[in-house]
């Protein structure tokens, strides 16, 4: 469904972010991207929906290749990818609901949204989000009332209500205490589940993306050098991915997690 | 979780909660303003035929900035500039050097109480009264001349220097002073070594801009006849001579560019 | 900073060195000289001959300012009403102006760095720097005198300064907030009224509350040049030497300032 070929960045510093990435996702399936900072994972991911326009190769969503889009039809596609960002990035000064609506921008014309004058199934499916999430009694706070893990789960929301068919999800929990983490990388991969989505989503946390996604990518130096199964990363593919380290420890935590979150 | 409430909630219209949530407060303030709108332009007078005349002198104005007459009044131009700057000079030195003891005798932490009261009283006066007033009333008693002016820009320069200076002292880091006055200085050692470094940095920096807003000032106060290129100008205007005003007023702007530049790189500096 | 070694070996600290302090001097010299040469200048324009008699001439005028002649205050209830019309109209106008601008102006916004940003920089100095009675002056001229020419004189005049720090405001804004709304797919117009507007909305309050003050001020000596309000009244009076009155006019306009300061500090405490 996502088809990355010769995916290319190379900032006007000079630095190669991404060097010639290829990379299929099919319909459905969670993808964890890991890597260490500067490795390309943000770039990639912002190359997809240029946020950061890519200086080569293509990237195909369905049938339609996004680098070679104009700027309108480019609005029209970025509809069907929904993005999490890592520091939430609601619009502070918004409600919730708001925020979440903004998820229908480009849906709505610009009179009916300056209105707040949002469809009425619209705002059902906001109402049916923030249930899903359970913030439905925050609905009119506004956003900059919310704790941390409060305002991702509104960001998810706000991605959602796009409809989309892939999500984009940078870092969703690197500023969240371990348990949020949990409790928002498993409501992300559920939702997927239950809308059949497509899902990339850049983490540092090994342990984490081991414990939720059926998928890893390893990025190094703009490159992919590891592609398979969670159980696959052995230290020797982690050596590889970052460097010379003691992997072991981190592998068993991720091993007595899984242990303690399957009797739990 | 909360289904019920989800169910009353599907299918109802949502709207965003007001900035203002009590009711009344909000009709009164959007009727009164609503209400007092209407009045105020009601009350406004306007001949439109005048000012549909006047669009073509407005157009000619405009288009007297593509040629601009530094020529014909070069020497009113000249010597109006001139004064404008000398009196900007002269007052923003005067004025600092004199907010100097001001600021520091209206800072509540260094002063004692009466030279806390005095200093504050002149600056209030100072702030209260525009610069165009007190130009008036100063003319009126100097007779007319730079000497006004002079006199004008420095009393405002006090004003708006020594509050700042005050509220800065004020607020400094107080450990820093007292860490000096614990070495057992004299009084002058501690505003010399415990005080000064702090503001001098904010003083020139605050000095810069007052410069520059002396500048502007002097330009209108030759309006009232207390120097400066203002009177030039009001004459060019008065005989709509707007190819002559507009090459006065580029002169200001460009000044005024030229010191905001001046004082960019000067507080850059200090700092 | 520089240490220097004395003939008998001892080193001794000095904040500058000695081509420093040569420097130093020379700039006080030449500042003491421009301001010498500034003063003499004032003082050759001027008739000392009235300067010396000033204590005299003040003193008349006091005491034919007092007492203020307080029934006067009746002619001037409609010259108050508009120059609080000229400051709150003023405002207004120049916010409607001022917004576009700025967003003009701000390096993040701008539609074009090299063609439209100067442009909209230039308004915002050239309006700046020109005095609002300077602007009643040329309005005067074009328009004819009145309340009108007060009001656009002012609305111009601000457009600068408020353009000036709301677009520094927008420069400030969370990029991460303005790029979220636009992955929505939402068109240019929306990402700026979902992810921009928002963010400067307490800066333009605050602005707005700021200007109008400052506008209050300004108002009520535009009069002076022909432009309405109370400064009519102030220049009528004083043609006729007429001090007692000028001295209420002076008493409503602190009080007006007063007041306008006071609103205004309010406000702004309840935005932020
Ligand atoms: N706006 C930019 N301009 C220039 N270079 C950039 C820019 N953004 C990123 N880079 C460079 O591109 C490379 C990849 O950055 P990227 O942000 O994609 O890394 P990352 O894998 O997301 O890192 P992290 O885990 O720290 O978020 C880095 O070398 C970085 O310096
Ligand atoms: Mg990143």
């Amino acid at each position: 469904m996502l088809r990355l070929e010769k995916l290319t960045k190379t900032y006007k510093t000079g630095d190669q972010a991404l060097k010639q990435v290829d990379l299929e996702v099919p319909q459905g399936q969670v993808l964890a991207l890991i890597g260490p900072s500067g490795a390309g994972k943000s770039t990639l991911i912002r190359c997809i929906n240029r946020l950061v326009e890519p200086t080569g190769g293509a990237a195909w969503l369905g049938g339609v290749n996004l680098t070679a889009l104009g700027q309108r039809a480019l609005r029209r596609e970025r509809r069907r990818m929904g993005m999490i960002f890592q520091e939430y990035a609601l619009v502070e000064r918004l409600t919730v609901m708001e925020n979440v609506l903004s998820g229908r921008l480009g849906y709505v014309g610009f009179w009916r949204s300056f209105l707040r004058r949002f469809p009425q199934s619209d705002v059902d499916e906001a109402y049916r989000l923030l249930d899903r999430v359970g913030l439905l009694h925050m609905a009119d706070k506004r956003a900059d009332e919310l704790s941390g893990g409060q305002r991702q789960r509104v960001g998810i929301c706000r991605a959602l209500i796009q409809n989309p068919a892939l999500l984009l999800v940078d870092e969703p929990t690197a500023s969240l205490d371990p348990k949020t983490s949990r409790q928002i990388m498993r409501l992300i991969v559920e939702l997927c589940r239950e809308r059949d989505l497509a899902a990339i989503i850049n983490i540092h946390d090994v342990a984490l993306a081991q414990m939720f996604v059926m998928r890893v990518i390893g990025l190094e130096l703009g490159r992919i050098v590891f592609d398979g199964a969670p159980d696959a990363l052995t230290p020797d593919v982690l050596t590889q991915i970052y460097g010379e380290e003691d992997w072991e420890a981190t592998i068993q935590t991720v091993e007595e997690e899984e242990e303690e979150a399957g009797t739990a | 979780m909360s289904s019920s409430e989800l169910d009353t909630l599907i299918g109802t219209r949502w709207k965003k909660p007001p900035f203002i949530r009590r009711v009344w407060l909000r009709s009164a303030l959007v009727l009164g303003g609503f209400l007092y709108l209407v009045l105020a332009i009601a009350s406004v007078e306007v001949n439109w035929s005048r000012v549909y005349e006047g669009l073509e002198r407005g157009a000619a104005f405009v288009a007297a900035f593509t040629t601009p007459d530094f020529t014909t009044r070069a020497a009113d131009i000249r010597e109006g500039m001139l004064e404008s700057i000398v009196m900007t000079v002269a007052a923003s030195v005067v004025g600092i050097l004199i907010s100097i003891p001001i600021g520091l005798g209206a800072a509540r932490n260094l002063a004692p109480l009466p030279v806390y009261l005095v200093c504050r009283g002149i600056i209030a006066v100072s702030r209260a009264l525009q610069e165009i007033i007190v130009a008036i009333l100063l003319v009126a008693i100097f007779g007319f001349g730079p000497l006004a002016g002079f006199l004008t820009l420095s009393f405002a320069t006090i004003g708006f220097l020594s509050k700042l200076l005050a509220e800065d002292i004020e607020s400094m880091d107080r450990a820093q002073a007292e860490a000096v006055r614990a070495t057992g200085a004299r009084w002058t050692q501690w505003i010399n070594y415990g005080v000064q470094p702090q503001f001098m940095p904010r003083l020139i920096g605050l000095s810069m801009y007052r410069l520059d807003i002396n500048f502007r000032e002097s330009a209108i106060l030759g309006l009232v006849g207390a120097g400066g290129i203002g009177a030039t100008l009001n004459t060019a205007f008065d005989r709509y001579e707007f190819d002559t005003a507009a090459a006065i007023l580029i002169l200001i702007i460009v000044i005024v560019m030229a010191l905001e530049y001046l004082s960019g790189i000067v507080r850059s500096r200090v700092q | 900073m520089a240490t220097r070694t004395l003939p008998d070996g001892t080193r001794t600290w000095r904040r500058f060195t000695p081509s420093q302090s040569v420097v130093r001097w020379m700039g006080w010299l030449i500042g003491v000289a421009v301001f010498v040469w500034c003063w003499n200048r004032i003082s050759e324009s001027t008739t000392w001959f009235f300067v010396w008699d000033a204590p005299r001439i003040a003193g008349d005028i006091i005491s034919r300012a007092t007492p203020p002649k307080w029934p006067y205050v009746n002619e001037l209830w409609w010259p108050i009403w508009d120059t609080l019309n000229i400051a709150t109209l003023g405002t207004l106008g120049s916010l409607v102006m001022a917004v576009p601008v700025a967003f003009l102006a701000a390096r993040n916004t701008t539609p074009s760095r090299f063609l439209v940003r100067p442009v909209a920089l230039l308004i915002i100095v050239s309006t700046r720097s020109i005095n609002s009675l300077i602007w009643a002056l040329l309005l005067i001229a074009i328009i004819g005198p009145g309340v009108f020419a007060g009001i656009v004189a002012i609305a111009i005049r601000s457009v600068g300064f408020c353009a000036k720090l709301l677009y520094e405001a927008i420069e400030e804004i969370e990029q991460t907030q303005v790029e979220a709304i636009a992955a929505t797919g939402a068109s240019r117009w929306q990402v700026m009224l979902y992810g921009i507007v928002p963010q400067i909305m307490p800066a333009l309050a605050g602005i707005a509350v700021f200007r109008w003050d400052i506008n209050i001020r300004e108002s009520t000596v535009l009069g002076l040049v022909g432009a309405g309000g109370i400064g009519l009244q102030l220049s009528a009076s004083l043609n006729v030497l007429a001090w007692a009155q000028v001295a209420v006019i002076l008493l409503i306009i602190l009080a007006a300032v007063g007041l306008g300061e006071w609103v205004s500090a309010k406000v702004r405490g309840a935005i932020i």
